[in-house]
C-alpha cells in the first residue's frame, strides 16, 4: 500500500463530507463504542458475526459502531428539532469475511435527512444529493422500493398472522418463499404438526403439553397453548390464491427502468388493490427525481433490490456502482428507514431517509479514471 | 525434522487415540508418570508426541506449530474460521462421536423444526419483550446453522457447561449442544429438534496445511495412518 494511500482516502472524505455541509447537513459526531444490547436488540444475533463486541465489566458488552444509522438516529430522537439534515464522516469497523483482505476500518460519509414534509422530496433530496457528487465517477444507479413488496403482502387474503410472519422475513428470500409455498398450499403441512393437530382435537393443548413433559422454562404454558391455537387456525386457513401468489411472484422480480416498472405496478394495483398508496408514492417520487434533472426513464429499479442486504430500510432504497470494477462492492447505498425511527423513538416517529458513500472506492475510482 | 503429532492430554479420548495408533503399528505412550505431560513414539521414526487440550490443537494446528492433531470436528469448526483452508482431514477415527443439535423442552409440543422455533422465538419476543435465548459454547457454528436455516428474533448466551440446566434454571429457553447419548437431554426435559442436527462430529486426525517436516517422514506417516 502507498504510503500516503490513507491521507488521500482521508482527503476524499472530506471533500466528499465539505458537499453534505453544504447540501445543509449539519455535521454530527457520535462515539465509537456503543451498547451492545441496542445493536443486538436491533439487528439481532447476527450482527455478532458482523461487529467487534468488547467487554466492560461495569457497562457490559460494547460494540465498535458498525455503522452511524443507529447512533444518528438515536441521537436526533433524544435531542433533535425538526425538520433535521444531519452528515458524518469517521471510521466504523465490521468483520471481514473470514479469508477476506477487505480493511475492518474504514471511513464512512453520510447524509441522513429527518423531515416529515413530503417524504418523496426527500427521498428525491438524497438521491440527488448522492447521484451529483458521484456524478464525475460515471456511476451506474440501482434502485428498489421495499415498500411495495410490504404493501403487497399486507393485501394478500389470508389471516393476520401470515402475513405478519411473511412480512418479518421479508428479508431472508429463502425462509419467505417457504413460508410462502405452505400458505399456498405447495407444501404440505409437516407429519409431527398433522399428529399434534390431530391430538389437540382431542385434548385440550395446555394437558397435552403436561402429558409431554414437566413445565419448564420461562415459557409459559399459556404460550404453549396460543400457539396450538395459531396452528388450528392456519390449518384451517384457505391456501392463498394462485393469482394473488402469481402476482407477489411477478412483484418481486420486477426489474426495468423506473417509468415503465412504475406503469407495470399501477397496472398490477388493479389486481391487488392494496399496492396502489405504494405505488403512488412511487410515482410521486419520480416526478421529485424527474424534476432534480434525473432521467426516470433510464434510472434502473428492481422491487426487490436490497432484500438481502439492507436490513432496516422498509421504503425506497438505492446504491452505486462502479461496473468494470469487480474487485469494488457497492461505493454508496441508502435508503428510507421510517420503521428504525419508532423502534428507537420509544413511541414517536419521524420520516427518514439518507445514505453513505464508502471513500476508499469512490476515491480508487477516481484515480483510476484520471 | 521431525513431524509433531499433537494428541489430547488426558481422559478416554486420549486412550482410545493410542488405541488408534497401536492398531496401525504406531505406539504412542506417555513417558514418566501418567501426570506428566511427556510422551514417546515407537514403531515409526521421525514423529514426536505433543500432548495438548483437544481444545488447544485446533489453535496449533492452525499455527502450524504441530503437524498432526487428533481432536473433535466440532472443535475445528467452531475454533477456525474457513478451516478448511488451514487444516486438511486426513482420517475420521471412529470414536468420540458427538452430536451438535437444538433442543427445546419437552412441553413444547408445537415445536419439532426449526421453521416451529422460529415462530416460537417471534412469540417469545413479543411476549417477553427479548430475543429467545439459546444457550451454548459452540456459538460461531450455531449462528451460521441459525443464519442458513432463516431463524431470526434469537440470541446465543454463553455456557460452558451443565448446558442442559440453563433451560430450568431460567438462564435459557433453548440450548445448542454435545448430544452423545441423549439421557443427558431426557433427564433434564428436553428433546431435540427433528432438524436441528448443526453437526456431526468424532475424533479426527487432522493435519495442518502449514505442515513442516521431511517429506519421507510424513509420507511414512502418512502411509501409515492413512489406512481407514
Amino acid at each position: 500500500m502507498p504510503i500516503d494511500k490513507q491521507a488521500r482516502i482521508k482527503e476524499e472524505a472530506d471533500r466528499l463530507s465539505a458537499r453534505f455541509v453544504q447540501a445543509g447537513g449539519v455535521s454530527v459526531e457520535v462515539a465509537s463504542l456503543q451498547p451492545a444490547h441496542m445493536l443486538l436488540d436491533l439487528y439481532g444475533e447476527d450482527i455478532r458475526a458482523r461487529a467487534y463486541v468488547t467487554h466492560d465489566d461495569a457497562r457490559g458488552e460494547q460494540m465498535l459502531r458498525p455503522d452511524f444509522t443507529m447512533p444518528v438516529v438515536q441521537m436526533h430522537m433524544t435531542h433533535g428539532a425538526e425538520p433535521a439534515r444531519y452528515t458524518y464522516n469517521g471510521p466504523i469497523w465490521r468483520k471481514p469475511q473470514p479469508g477476506s483482505d477487505r480493511a475492518s476500518e474504514y471511513l464512512q460519509v453520510g447524509y441522513e435527512v429527518f423531515d416529515r414534509a413530503d417524504p418523496a422530496a426527500a427521498d428525491a433530496e438524497v438521491f440527488g444529493l448522492f447521484a451529483d457528487v458521484l456524478a464525475p465517477l460515471n456511476l451506474r444507479a440501482a434502485t428498489g422500493d421495499m415498500g411495495i413488496l410490504r404493501a403487497a403482502v399486507l393485501g394478500l387474503t389470508t389471516i393476520e398472522r401470515r402475513k405478519t410472519a411473511l412480512l418479518r422475513h421479508l428479508w431472508r428470500p429463502q425462509r419467505f418463499k417457504q413460508l410462502l409455498d405452505r400458505f399456498g398450499g405447495v407444501l404440505d403441512v409437516p407429519k409431527e404438526r398433522r399428529k399434534l393437530l390431530a391430538a389437540a382435537k382431542q385434548t385440550d393443548a395446555g394437558d397435552l403439553g403436561k402429558k409431554a413433559g414437566v413445565h419448564i422454562g420461562l415459557r409459559s404454558m399459556d404460550d404453549v397453548a396460543a400457539r396450538v391455537h395459531a396452528l388450528q387456525e392456519d390449518a384451517v386457513a384457505p391456501d392463498i390464491s394462485s393469482e394473488e401468489l402469481a402476482v407477489l411472484f411477478e412483484i418481486s422480480n420486477l426489474s426495468g427502468k423506473s417509468d415503465t416498472a412504475a406503469a407495470r405496478l399501477k397496472d398490477l394495483a388493479n389486481t391487488l388493490p392494496a399496492i396502489a398508496s405504494a405505488v403512488s408514492r412511487m410515482e410521486r417520487r419520480l416526478a421529485a427525481l424527474d424534476a432534480k434533472g434525473i432521467d426516470v426513464s433510464a434510472l434502473d429499479f428492481e422491487a426487490s433490490y436490497g432484500r438481502t442486504t439492507l436490513e432496516y430500510y422498509d421504503g425506497f432504497v438505492f446504491g452505486f456502482y462502479a461496473d468494470g470494477r469487480r474487485d469494488l462492492p457497492v461505493i454508496a447505498s441508502g435508503g428510507r428507514y421510517d420503521a428504525l425511527t419508532k423502534v428507537l423513538g420509544q413511541g414517536r416517529s419521524i420520516p427518514a431517509v439518507g445514505g453513505v458513500i464508502r471513500p476508499e472506492f469512490s476515491l480508487a475510482v477516481r484515480e483510476a479514471a484520471q | 525434522m521431525t513431524i509433531k503429532l499433537g494428541v489430547p492430554s488426558k481422559g478416554r479420548l486420549q486412550e482410545q487415540t493410542f488405541a488408534w495408533f497401536k492398531e496401525r503399528g504406531v505406539h504412542l505412550q506417555l513417558s514418566g508418570s501418567a501426570r506428566e505431560y511427556a510422551g514417546a513414539v515407537e514403531g515409526i521414526s521421525g514423529v514426536e508426541l505433543v500432548l495438548l487440550s483437544a481444545g488447544e490443537i485446533p489453535r496449533e494446528l492452525a499455527a502450524g506449530r504441530i503437524d498432526f492433531g487428533v481432536t473433535g470436528k466440532d472443535l475445528i469448526c467452531e475454533k477456525l474460521p474457513l478451516w478448511d483452508s488451514v487444516v486438511k482431514e486426513v482420517q475420521t477415527m471412529g470414536f468420540g462421536h458427538a452430536d451438535l443439535c437444538l433442543a427445546v423442552p419437552k412441553c413444547w409440543i408445537d415445536v419439532d423444526t426449526l421453521d416451529d422455533l422460529d415462530a416460537v422465538a417471534a412469540q417469545f419476543r413479543r411476549s417477553h419483550g427479548f430475543r429467545l435465548r439459546i444457550a451454548t459454547k459452540y456459538h460461531v457454528v450455531t449462528r451460521e446453522f441459525l443464519r442458513t436455516n432463516g431463524v431470526a428474533d434469537y440470541q446465543l448466551v454463553d455456557s460452558q457447561g451443565a448446558t442442559e440446566g440453563t433451560v430450568k434454571n431460567l438462564t435459557a429457553e433453548a440450548i445448542a449442544d454435545i448430544t452423545s447419548t441423549g439421557s443427558t437431554l431426557k433427564a433434564n426435559h428436553l428433546k431435540l429438534l427433528s432438524d436441528g442436527l448443526i453437526l456431526a462430529s468424532q475424533a479426527t486426525l487432522y493435519k495442518s496445511r502449514s505442515a513442516g517436516g521431511n517429506l519421507t517422514e510424513l509420507a511414512e506417516f502418512l502411509g501409515v495412518v492413512g489406512k481407514p
